[in-house]
């Protein structure tokens, strides 16, 4: 016997949490079905950088829907997700990369987009006041910032429930399967059936992709973070590096948060992750160069998250090309959790409405496969 | 002086040189396995040989006879030709047997082909109104300084709590010449019935005639209250009394120091985080790994020996240890097993040495109202979390101490759960009506221990590194 919702959404990270809310808020109840709980592994575990900088071209528009969201992000979740907006600086270590910088603003101005904005040494040294004094400057968007990852999830979540969503957590979704125009889902005895089917499952998404006949080049991935002790505040955006791999974060009760891309190996049937602390010693490096103030800083925790990274970087977001019903909202590449709130937004207006005024065709999964609706 | 280990891959790594790693050490390299024991302190022995070769108390009879065995130990270890390296804090151990270890400053790594844990014992978190006080310590911490340095109490001091080690830190006190004003013994009057039944194991077991001997030293000179139901600290930036409530009545009296003990439970940290599966054991109130008969833990290669496979007290570790490394013999180099002790005699040690513990368990098993606190008491002292605090955030959908994180910041501090965690595991558990196994325990992350970002910086460079500075 199945019970019969709106939609069915598989996955509790950011973006399964936020498509449900959106869902509801448009009238309809879907389940949401997250084989462990909502924020358990990459929405949960990741930086929380809200950040619009540096992203490539065709995911700008969902970035910048994404950040409206984000601005009101309290009236929507009645929580304020730790979300501080001090800005994301951009820093070009040498004159080589402050031109690619140079170049990159002229691109995106050219394209009618103004978030990133070229900035000297003297206002990178205002924005950023302890960075080392070589770096002549950067690029910065000002409306960026950063969020309590887990608790941001959690909110979604929450607040999808309070408004009408089904929540099952801690049983995978299973025996997938589309028939009588339905598409109908098993979760441990229960069983769901819906016209609507999101595919959210983070790096566990290729690989129902894949079943459905839609495979993707994804693999997945586990980047690394470290959070120090508590030092004294002294910087307030987040920083990235335009040449080497590292994102830096000062948090209000004063630890930092080091991360950038380094991989750790994933267990994905253990749902763990084996950490490599040579790549972390690397990180520790630049940080050392570029922040003498830290050095002295106690290293607390390192982990990462699990997820999926496609091979050209881009989401999978959009219609299934092959199935009436099925749409994909995965593939976040290590930039997915600044996007959840207007993903979510979004997808519940592809489904609604059947169309969004937000320019994301370039993400959609037809770029692999030609439809064949 | 600062030394890092010899080389770069061993057959076995021990860590931690108390009663299990010293026996696992001396009996892998006496079996002519390539052993590095790794151990955090200033010399061998652990927290029941503390100090063992350095102490500067050396009138025997205060610390114990016991205390000395540890000498023997250290001797067959010093023996065996395995390589030892003191204050050596293993920060990282992974499935792979990649092991992190900071020594003098420094980190290393090496590999191992077999580990045997043997990491101890915590204290009990303890968390009563007050417990955050200056002037509050555990005993442990306590007899940490009284062993090492000889330093008793000579303020006004109570003891509270209750187990062996309690007693066991009163005596040593009072030999070496240290206060106790007054000792609260916080076993709850019901635990004596249930331990009844397994009295005549008890009765039998070495335990029981030092046990008697030592509260009976202890009662002639100090005032013990017993059946102690309501306990609390107070004072204005540091303790100045100590309030109680036994048979109905209640007390308060002036203090300077309070110490608190309620037994050990494993220290599950580096085992944890290295992937290591646990389950709750209700008897003993505390998580303990999933082992073999030997010692093998859920990951391949990995042994745990000593508390930190489930109190059993120091001659159980000692055994345990022996297993555990008997097992990595049989399987590293099966003709040296000759060499090792016959794993049927090391069994019928084991069973003696365990003599008793389970009526120890059962009798100083801690009352609920000790381990699970309510209102404003701190739960999580780094992030100063409130019971209440845990609780209100059950209300609104915290299931777990992992998803409690979202909430709260419970053990996300320095202490990673040391202080907290199994009290923020029974206290969801109890609010959401579910058992401790069920509501689960804190993911736990490498680095175990803290490590300065200037010293994770200086490690050798790794070889893709030093390929692209070569590429250019």
């Amino acid at each position: 016997m199945s019970t019969n919702v709106d939609a069915i959404v598989i996955g509790g990270g950011i973006h399964g949490c936020s498509t449900a809310l959106h869902l509801c808020l448009a009238g309809l109840k879907p389940v949401l079905i997250e084989k462990d709980y909502a924020g358990r592994h990459a929405s949960g575990v990741n930086a929380g950088g809200v950040r619009q900088l540096a992203r490539h071209i065709p995911e700008i528009p969902l970035s910048i829907r994404s950040m409206g969201i984000w601005e009101k992000i309290s009236d929507l979740l009645d929580d304020d997700c730790s979300f501080e907006s001090y800005g994301q600086v951009l820093v070009a270590e040498n004159e080589d990369e402050l031109a690619i910088c140079r170049a990159r603003v002229a691109e995106l101005n050219a394209l009618g987009f103004t978030h990133e904005e070229l900035i000297d040494a003297a206002e990178l040294r205002r924005l950023v006041p302890a960075v080392a004094e070589t770096c002549p400057g950067g690029i910065v968007s000002r409306r960026d910032g950063a969020a309590n990852p887990a608790q941001t999830t959690t909110a979604f979540r929450r607040k999808a429930e309070l408004l009408g969503a089904t929540v099952r957590e801690g049983v995978a979704a299973d025996n997938i399967r589309h028939r009588d125009g339905l598409w109908h889902v098993d979760v441990g005895s229960e069983s769901f059936a819906a016209p609507v089917l999101v595919n959210a499952a983070g790096a566990w998404a290729g690989r129902i992709a894949a079943d459905l006949g839609e495979p993707v080049p994804v693999e997945t991935v586990a980047p690394m973070l470290m959070i120090t002790s508590r030092v004294l505040h002294f910087i307030d955006p987040v920083v990235i590096l335009r040449g080497r791999k590292l994102s830096f974060k000062q948090f209000k009760n004063g630890t930092v948060l080091i991360g950038g891309g380094h991989l750790a190996t994933p267990d994905q049937e253990r749902n763990e992750t084996v950490l490599d602390w040579k790549s972390l010693a690397t990180s520790a490096r630049t940080v050392f160069e570029l922040f003498p103030v830290m050095r002295s800083a106690t290293i607390v925790r390192a982990w990462a998250g699990i997820e999926a990274r496609m091979k050209d970087d881009l989401p999978v977001f959009g219609p299934s090309s092959r199935h009436k019903g099925l749409y994909h909202q995965f593939g976040f590449s290590l930039h997915g959790f600044q996007l959840g709130p207007g993903a979510g937004a979004v997808m519940a207006e592809l489904i609604v409405n059947g169309g969004t005024q937000t320019r994301i065709g370039d993400l959609g999964i037809d770029r692999f496969h030609p439809s064949t609706l | 002086m600062t030394v890092a280990p010899k080389r770069e891959a061993y057959d076995m790594v021990v860590i931690g040189a108390g009663p299990a790693g010293l026996a696992a050490a001396a009996t892998s390299a006496e079996a002519g396995l390539s052993t590095l024991l790794l151990d955090e302190n200033v010399g061998p022995g652990g927290q029941v040989f503390r100090a063992i070769a350095s102490t500067p108390v050396t009138e025997r009879n205060q610390l114990g006879a016991d205390y000395w065995v540890g000498a023997d130990l250290v001797q067959a270890l010093r023996a065996s030709g395995a390589e030892i390296i003191h204050r050596a804090t293993v920060w990282s151990l992974d499935r792979n047997l990649d092991i992190a270890v900071s020594i003098g400053g420094a980190s290393a790594f090496v590999k191992a082909k077999r580990v045997i844990l043997a990491t101890g014992a915590l204290e009990r978190p303890f968390p009563i109104p007050g417990w955050t006080l200056p002037g509050v310590m555990t005993a442990g911490a306590a007899q940490t300084m009284l062993k090492s340095s000889a330093l008793v109490p000579d303020g006004r001091t109570v003891i509270a709590g209750q187990g062996p080690l309690l007693w066991l830190l009163a005596a040593q006190i009072l030999r070496l010449g240290g206060r106790i004003d007054r000792i609260l013994d916080t076993t709850e009057r019901g635990n004596y019935f249930a331990a009844l039944p397994h009295a005549f194991a008890f009765l039998t077991s070495p335990y029981f005639a030092k046990g008697l001997s030592m509260m009976r030293e202890v009662k002639a000179k100090v005032q013990v209250v017993s059946g102690v139901t309501e306990l609390a600290a107070s004072g204005d930036g540091q303790l100045a009394s100590v309030s109680y409530v036994a048979g109905g009545k209640r007390e308060t009296i002036a203090a300077d120091l309070l110490l608190l003990h309620q037994g050990v439970v494993p220290n599950v940290n580096l085992a944890m985080s290295a992937g290591i599966e646990h389950r709750w054991d209700d008897l003993q109130l505390c998580w303990s790994p999933v082992l073999d008969a030997s010692g093998n833990s859920s990951v391949a290669g990995i042994a745990i020996a000593g508390d930190g496979a489930g109190i059993g007290g120091a001659n159980a570790a000692v055994v345990r240890g022996r297993i555990a490394a008997c097992a990595a013999v049989e399987a590293l180099a099966p003709a040296a097993a000759a060499k090792v002790p016959a794993m049927a005699m090391l069994r019928s040690d084991l069973a003696k040495a365990e003599r008793g513990r389970v009526f120890l368990d059962t009798l100083f098993r801690p009352a609920p109202h000790f381990r699970i606190p309510s209102g404003d008491t701190i739960v999580c002292r780094c992030e100063e979390v409130t019971a209440k605090d845990v609780l209100d955030s059950v209300a609104i959908g915290a299931t777990g101490p992992n998803q409690l994180k979202a909430y709260r910041r419970t053990g996300m501090g320095p202490c990673q759960g040391r202080l907290c965690g199994l009290t923020v595991t029974e206290l969801m558990a109890q609010a959401r009506g579910k058992s401790p196994q069920e509501i689960g325990y804190y993911r736990l992350r490498a680095p175990v221990k803290p490590i300065t970002l200037a010293e994770l910086a200086a490690v050798p460079k790794s070889e893709a590194d030093v390929r692209a500075v070569v590429r250019g």
